[in-house]
């Protein structure tokens, strides 16, 4: 019993060290961002890793997604002579929740992974200490940007599979199904908001990434520096942004709609 | 007055004691050799004095400065004076050869990019590898990685330059080029060098003083000349590489008797 207590106090203690030591390392973070507007080339390079980099799969996931929205609502949608919804049935899936939200797990596999492997292996091959020794902040130089990269890629790329997915949406809607496009279009224009809807889809998209790629630099820069440590790091960033996106989804949502 | 002056340290990882009372003096313009059985904290010692880590306690002072109690900012202008060679060399991967000698230029300076150039192919001519500017480092030999590392850590043209471990690893040509490039650098450039190593003839070779250090304490200290005449067993059998001695070559534990016959006393 005893044991018991004691490895659940050392479980408790370790938990809230990381977590403090976790945000230190983002106000750390932030500390070293102002300085990033001088150096945006920095920010750019990441941004074509992280973002650019993320836009095939997002993109493809995101067409079969709408694909398969299109089906399922059309075959539900019918029952009650209401397929010309379609469109507004799919853009506010996507909108409001689909789209920030599978884009964000998208995004922790490919990008969140990879910043976590690639900070993880610098910490490890002591390149980071060599920066340190070499008079440069590894957190200003390398961290920082991939911080800002992730945050400004995120929302764009929410918005891509978004896009992607009403576009394949229409595909099988109306060109499999026969869905007519003026409702198809019409009603989804005049049923989603601007601000209650795509706005709100913006915002969740923007704390995800906040939080993902916070995940991701965080374990990459505390992994222990072996082969396994960052392999167990790498799949930390994963698991807990994966955590971490839908917890915080349903939050938002009680936030954003609840009153609704 | 020593470029660095190391007093009292104390530093322990958890219940490790790491060092315990070290004094260590490095004068300028000598290769210092630091060395020491695996394990013995040669390379803490240089993360203490780049104030990488803190001691528990006691003072580290280089060029007259506490580097336990600089600013960040102060310290980050102190690292610009010193220069370190990690084991590994510590190359930024996505670079290539040229811009990673290139980067503290870039990163501390705002020299137009023709006197850049100019720089790099210099450093790079000084360690043979001037022709390799455009390789990545996974290209790289070990011993060419480090020549790189070596290049990149005199670029800003430090007062002092830090080794860990420099021969580790490499070939006799490897280590006889490392051996003379830290000895020529040395003297060509004025700087004070601290070189950590447990490769006993090479860094006695070029060292000017050796500290000896084991149990967390500086068994020896001396020229090596001086160490190798020295009467301690200690220093005879890490001088001449003696597996029995003091540094005893069984793990200490439970007597192999006892082992042997009572399986109950460890699995």
């Amino acid at each position: 019993m005893i044991g018991i207590i004691r490895s659940l106090g050392r479980w408790g203690l370790s938990t809230f060290e990381r977590l403090g030591r976790g945000h230190l390392f983002l106000v750390q973070i932030l500390a070293g961002i102002p300085g990033l507007f001088l150096r945006f080339s920095l920010v750019i390079q990441q941004l074509f890793s992280v973002g650019v980099l993320s836009v095939l799969i997002i993109a493809v996931s995101g067409l079969f997604v709408g694909m398969v929205l299109s089906l399922q609502g059309y075959y539900v949608l019918v029952d009650f002579g209401a397929e010309e919804s379609l469109g507004v049935m799919v853009s506010l899936s996507l909108v409001r929740e689909l789209g920030p939200v599978v884009s964000a797990l998208l995004f922790a596999g490919r990008a969140g992974s990879a910043l976590t492997a690639e900070v993880g292996l610098m910490k490890s091959t002591e390149q980071l200490s060599g920066m340190e020794m070499m008079a440069v902040d590894p957190m200003r130089r390398v961290i920082a940007p991939r911080f800002l990269a992730g945050f400004i890629s995120m929302p764009l790329l929410a918005a891509m599979f978004s896009a992607v997915g009403i576009i394949g949406a229409f595909l099988v809607g109306h060109g499999l199904l026969g869905v007519d496009d003026g409702a198809f279009w019409s009603q989804m224009q005049a049923k989603t908001d601007w601000y209650d809807d795509i706005l709100n889809g913006v915002i969740k998209s923007i704390v995800f990434g906040f939080v993902v790629t916070w995940i991701a630099l965080y374990e990459g820069y505390d992994a222990l520096p072996t082969s396994e440590g960052v392999g167990r790091a790498t799949t930390r960033t994963v698991v807990h942004s994966a955590f971490a996106i839908l917890g915080l989804d349903f939050v938002l949502t009680a936030l954003m709609f609840g009153e609704g | 007055m020593p470029l660095i002056k190391i007093r009292d340290l104390h530093f322990s990882r958890g219940d490790r004691v790491i060092f315990e009372g070290v004094n260590i003096d490095i004068h300028r313009g000598k290769i210092t050799a630091i060395m020491g059985p695996s394990g013995t904290g040669k390379t803490t010692l240089l993360r203490l004095i780049g104030g990488q880590l803190h001691p528990d306690k006691g003072t580290i002072e280089v060029d007259g400065q506490n580097v336990h109690q600089l600013s960040h900012s102060g310290l980050y202008a102190l690292r610009k004076r010193m220069g370190m060679l990690f084991q590994s060399g510590a190359l930024l991967t996505d670079l290539t050869v040229f811009e990673n000698v290139a980067f503290p230029l870039r990163e501390h300076t705002d020299l137009p990019e023709s006197m850049i150039r100019d720089l790099v192919l210099m450093k790079l001519q000084a360690v043979g590898l001037r022709c390799a500017r455009d390789l990545m480092p996974n290209e790289l030999s070990g011993g060419m990685a480090r020549r790189v590392a070596l290049a990149r850590a005199v670029t800003l043209d430090p007062m002092m330059i830090m080794y860990d471990e420099p021969f580790t690893g490499q070939d006799p040509i490897s280590m006889g080029t490392l051996v003379n490039l830290i000895h020529r650098m040395n003297d060509a450039m004025g700087l004070t060098s601290i070189v950590v190593s447990h490769d006993v003839d090479e860094a006695t070779e070029i060292a000017d003083y050796v500290y000896l250090l084991s149990g967390g304490k500086v068994v020896s200290e001396g020229s090596p000349v001086d160490l190798k005449r020295s009467s301690s067993q200690w220093v005879k059998q890490f001088m001449q590489g003696l597996p029995d001695g003091p540094v005893p070559f069984h793990y200490p534990g439970v007597d192999f008797k006892e082992d042997m016959l009572n399986p109950e006393v460890s699995p």
